[in-house]
């Protein structure tokens, strides 16, 4: 069986702590539209957009999830988990896992908040890797 | 005046009952209860350690002040769980909660009083005019050695505490008690503590409790009957009590602050977030005493007198009652899976 890992580099995990950590995106001020992840050109606007660095408030709905029943390597301890499409409240969709809630409580429209959690551990002497996942709100 | 400007808890979602880990080791779970006054304990997601703790605590206390976190210059993050042996938890917490990188940061470790020890020291740096700011947390995920005794009571939480100028709750002045007992103890590389059942008691919690607290009492010139509510270190249901009653202390003014019953002992955020717990009912003018307790060992003695501010803050987070009420059960064989029990 092939096993599917997801890892990313310490350098990369360390250069991404604003949207991991903070859920900092941008926005367009020429068309309005915001990112996440940032972007560095406006998709709509091109070079004559011009993009502001903003922080997402933490809050969206669930816009569509899967149950993974056959880990990524490091999950195994989660199985079965969440996985969803998050809709931001500001728009932009972002993936992400969703904890501390009942499979049979989990449907397309609820609520949910971000919150601070590990993602994954290198080794168990290596790096601890920090993000945000998602919980329905109560 | 200085005090706290914010202050925040936080408490896993998970519980196990005490009769649940009884029912493994063959142990009568009445007699269990009723010796410890536990129900159940709270146990960390699998995701959560003593670093996503904090930040959760820290989020509700910088929702209450209402601060910038930049004006934030020193946090201090007192716990027996640091996910690292080497490696600070303060500064992935700070990082997470865009606290100004102009900061005097560093872990702290005092069994289970690391957390207000973190309180002095923040309010010393306030006091003397270093910083304008400076949060204090007490967090931990503490272990417990499976059929060991402290594994019905050792639980997981945090309190986070913003001190400095216009506080909410204005800390009058502390007093600490600390010698050299072998209670309890972790050695380098160790999973699980060891304790010295002889100590834990008398010459442990019960002597630095009565010492820090009747040292605060005489240094402030009060005594104990004008404190409107009374907080102690909570390693089980039944130390704080008999303290308690030592001090003739009656249970509504302590009732507020004993949250052990439902929650199990979260070390370094044990008596914090009694005193959270406080806060979210207090009045102005109230006066609160908490004293904590470390083993090794140590207590901590807090005077605090709440202003009318905290009226105006304690609604703009979610209060503690939430996070004890807000409760899954799972079984022995799921907390051995989130405690990292098995060995896969």
């Amino acid at each position: 069986m092939i096993k599917m890992v997801h890892r990313s580099s310490i350098p990369l995990h360390w250069r991404l702590y604003e949207p991991k950590y903070k859920l900092v995106g941008n926005k367009c001020l020429k068309c309005g539209e915001s990112f996440f992840p940032p972007r560095n050109i406006c998709p709509n606007c091109g070079r004559k957009g011009a993009l502001k660095k903003i922080v997402f408030s933490g809050r969206g709905t669930i816009y569509s999830y899967t149950v993974i029943r056959t880990p990524l390597d490091g999950f195994e301890q989660q199985t079965p988990y969440v996985i969803g499409v998050i809709k931001l409240k500001e728009g932009p969709k972002i993936v992400g896992q969703i904890v501390d809630t009942e499979i049979r409580d989990i449907t397309i429209g609820k609520e949910v908040k971000s919150v601070f959690r590990k993602i994954y551990d290198d080794s168990p002497s290596g790096l601890i890797h920090y993000g945000l996942k998602w919980v329905v709100i109560e | 005046m200085l005090g706290i400007v914010g202050y925040g808890a936080y408490i896993p979602k998970y519980r196990i009952k005490t009769a649940e880990i009884a029912k493994i080791w063959g142990k009568n779970p009445k007699e269990i209860e009723k010796g410890l006054l536990i129900k159940e304990k709270s146990v960390p997601g699998i995701d959560e350690d003593t670093i996503t703790i904090a930040v959760e605590a820290g989020q509700n206390a910088l929702a209450r002040s209402g601060i910038n976190p930049k004006d934030i210059g020193a946090l201090f993050i007192g716990s027996e769980s640091h996910p690292y042996a080497v490696k600070p938890s303060g500064t992935v917490v700070a990082e997470a909660l865009n606290i100004n990188r102009e900061l005097r940061l560093a872990d702290m470790e005092f069994a289970c009083k690391a957390g207000t020890a973190a309180m002095q020291i923040i309010l010393s740096m306030v006091k003397a005019g270093d910083i304008k700011y400076g949060m204090a947390i007490g967090a931990d995920t503490s272990q417990g050695r499976p059929g060991d005794a402290l594994e019905y009571s050792a639980a997981a939480g945090g309190a986070a505490f913003i001190i400095g100028k216009d506080p909410a709750a204005i800390i009058e002045d502390t007093y600490s008690f600390t010698t050299d007992t072998p209670d309890f103890w972790r050695r380098e590389g160790e999973n699980y503590p060891k304790h010295g059942a002889r100590f834990t008691g008398e010459p442990s919690y019960f002597r630095h409790i009565i010492q820090a607290t009747k040292g605060l009492l005489n240094k402030v010139g009060r005594n104990i009957e004008e404190y409107d509510y009374v907080v102690f270190h909570q390693p089980n249901g039944k130390f704080p009590v008999k303290a308690m009653k030592y001090f003739k202390v009656p249970k509504e003014k302590y009732l507020p602050g004993l949250v052990v019953d439902r929650i199990g002992n979260c070390y370094s955020g044990s008596s914090p977030i009694g005193l959270t717990a406080v806060l979210d009912i207090a009045n102005e003018g109230d006066k609160i005493l908490l004293t904590s307790y470390g083993s090794g060992a140590g207590s901590d003695s807090f005077s605090i007198i709440v202003t009318k501010r905290l009226k105006e803050i304690r609604d703009k987070a979610k209060k503690t009652e939430y996070y004890i009420e807000r409760k899954q059960y799972i079984s022995y064989g799921v907390y051995t899976k989130f405690r990292k029990k098995l060995k896969i």
